[in-house]
């Protein structure tokens, strides 16, 4: 009989689900983003030997080693894994309580949103005065929130259809953009530039203290998220079975998709509205871990394996240090493509 | 109607009121639902069934009266606790593409989990009793989208029935399902019955209503016109008054219960030679 099911993992009065196959991928996807942090470390204008960054990062290294990772490189390498866990995270709940691989917070126009109040603090400030360490990761923050609040009022019709969301929500990122494009027409020339550099998304130049504002604000919704997504396993069989099983699907939705609005917010305030990844990580760790439905940590490091590693391409082999969301849109384009049809040939089929 | 008191019945509702923006469905109801037996609600199109099942189920808030369960207002119970207590399947619930069978199931045991306590050897035992009991075991590793409308609701019975409760409210489960698909599944019901369960179901099939139940709840625009077993509720009268049906009651040749013979407007032969027949 229980050679059916999934052995448990049992420690007391604890207990878990033993999936081999989904701690295999997990184990590995963790081991590739540590790879790839430590690569985006190495390369640079001159390249430390992999062995050396690690020696440095478990506080073993050289002094000049020391100071060139952590000072230099280690915030970028940083900001790309937040970033990335945030987005990759944030994709995988608003596709899981959407359901629908579309619904992805690039889609819904959270992250234009972010975008657009950001750059309205770029342009409105004039200078570096409010765009600085906090106003601008604040600014973003509070335009995602506002986003997200105006996409699930616009789309609550008794309820939240996961369609009806994307239809929302896929105006409103139009309206965003809209926004964006209208505050640059009015900006000062060299605010412009300012803001185009960010609005493309990018790693560059990033200091510490964007660094742990970021981290701490990351750091406490990944645990927040972790600790409801208990609830929302029954909530892919629609409300109803989620309500018949005893969960709080209005209250589990609301937690979730507030958490998902603020991991984008926080990305976008971080390494600018990098495209696509909020989209694809959740798909492709769906499809490497064999799960029905995305899953929250794998989607996470596929997310930010994949910022950091389209970073990596962006320095190296681009030319003149293109942003990274050039990179990350070329290989998100066709995937969006890719999940449309798939969508069109399953309504039709 | 009063035959049934509350303190024999697990689950109840008293005054409900209930409805959608503007329209009232059930207007200030009363109802029992008597222990260890099948109680299935009938009704023309719209008649409140489906609402009153889903109010039952605490899926719909009534504005007014309360549905009362083991005594306790539903309303004021914590959701986790009346799944312990009741199992509930829906009308069109969802599975994500490549569930299999087990996973699905499995699920069923969510109340009695938590974050810490994800799978005990309990959970194991009962999934393994439910997926057996509803014979799909032998479809444990099979992806749900992968099998035929009978057997898929085969293991959404089996997940409702991982739920470990004893009283289970099933919202037409025979829906989409052929005839003989239908009669396995409603047997599946009859067997849980049998293993002490109170059901609770909407149907639309009447005929299957009176073979199966012990207790029919009939109902029109929002009320309840009768109740009670089919054998003394299922006459040709409450048939033509209630669902505007013309039909006959015979006694089902295979079974002790009444059987309808609706008549239509064509295909019916003139009555003399329905006598010499």
């Amino acid at each position: 009989m229980s050679a059916q099911m999934h052995p448990g993992v049992r420690v007391g009065g604890w207990s878990w689900v033993w999936r081999p196959w989904i701690a295999l991928v997990t184990v590995l996807l963790a081991a590739a983003t540590f790879l790839v942090f430590c690569v985006s470390i190495s390369v640079g204008d001159f390249t430390i030997e992999l062995t050396a960054v690690v020696k440095t990062l478990v506080g073993q290294g050289e002094r000049v080693d020391e100071f060139v990772i952590m000072d230099l490189r280690m915030p970028r390498a940083l900001v790309g894994l937040i970033a990335g866990l945030a987005l990759g995270i944030s994709g995988a709940l608003t596709q899981s309580i959407a359901r629908n691989p579309l619904a992805s917070p690039d889609v819904l126009g959270i992250t234009s949103g972010a975008s657009a109040t950001a750059v309205f603090v770029v342009t409105a400030s004039g200078g570096a005065a409010i765009g600085g360490s906090l106003g601008l990761p604040a600014a973003a923050l509070l335009g995602g929130l506002l986003t997200g609040f105006l996409v699930y009022f616009l789309a609550w019709k008794k309820g939240i259809d996961g369609f009806r969301l994307i239809l929302i929500g896929v105006s409103v990122n139009a309206a965003m953009q809209a926004l964006t494009t209208w505050l640059l027409a009015l900006a000062d020339i060299r605010d412009v530039a300012r803001a185009q550099a960010w609005l493309v998304g990018s790693l560059n130049a990033r200091s510490w203290t964007e660094v742990w504002t970021s981290l701490w604000l990351a750091a406490a919704l990944v645990l927040v998220v972790l600790f409801v997504s208990f609830q929302l396993k029954p909530m892919h069989f629609g409300d109803d079975v989620a309500a018949g099983l005893g969960v709080r699907h209005s209250a589990v939705r609301a937690v979730l998709l507030l958490c998902a609005v603020l991991l984008a917010s926080v990305a976008v305030s971080a390494a600018g509205p990098v495209p696509f990844i909020a989209l694809v990580a959740p798909q492709i760790a769906m499809r490497l871990q064999r799960s029905p439905v995305p899953p929250l940590v794998a989607s996470g490091l596929f997310g930010a394996v994949l910022l950091i590693s389209s970073d990596l391409i962006a320095r190296t082999v681009l030319p003149g240090g293109l942003p990274v969301g050039i990179v990350t849109a070329i290989i998100g384009g066709p995937f969006l493509v890719y999940l449309l049809v798939r969508a069109n040939l399953k309504r039709s089929a | 109607m009063t035959a049934l008191r509350n303190d024999v019945a697990r689950l109840g509702a008293e005054g409900v009121t209930v409805g959608y923006a503007d329209r009232v469905v059930l207007d200030n109801l009363d109802v029992s639902i008597p222990t260890g037996v099948i109680t299935t609600v009938i009704g023309p199109n719209g008649c409140g069934k489906s609402t009153l099942l889903r109010t039952l189920s605490r899926l719909l808030k009534p504005s007014r009266g309360t549905v009362l369960l083991d005594g306790h207002d539903i309303a004021r119970l914590r959701t986790r606790d009346v799944a312990k207590k009741m199992g509930l399947l829906p009308q069109t619930p969802i599975a994500p593409e490549g569930l299999t069978v087990a996973d699905l199931v499995a699920r069923g045991r969510h109340p009695h989990q938590s974050w810490v306590r994800q799978w005990s050897s309990d959970d194991a035992d009962v999934v393994a009793e439910a997926l057996r009991m509803t014979g799909v075991a032998d479809l444990a590793h099979r992806p749900v989208d992968s099998l035929s409308g009978g057997q898929r609701q085969r293991v959404w019975i089996s997940m409702t029935l991982a739920q470990g409760t004893d009283l289970l409210l099933l919202d037409e489960p025979t829906t989409y399902l052929d005839l003989a698909h239908a009669i396995d599944v409603i047997d599946l019901v009859d067997d849980l019955h049998e293993g002490g369960c109170t059901i609770v179901m909407v149907l639309h099939d009447l005929n299957l209503a009176v073979r199966y139940s012990d207790n029919l709840i009939v109902m029109k625009s929002g009320s309840i016109v009768a109740q009670g077993h089919p054998s003394e509720v299922i006459t040709s009268e409450l048939l033509l008054d209630t669902f505007g049906l013309q039909a006959k009651v015979i006694d089902d040749p295979v079974s002790e219960r009444p059987l309808i013979v609706p008549i239509g407007r064509t295909h019916v032969v003139p009555k003399s030679d329905q006598e010499r027949g």
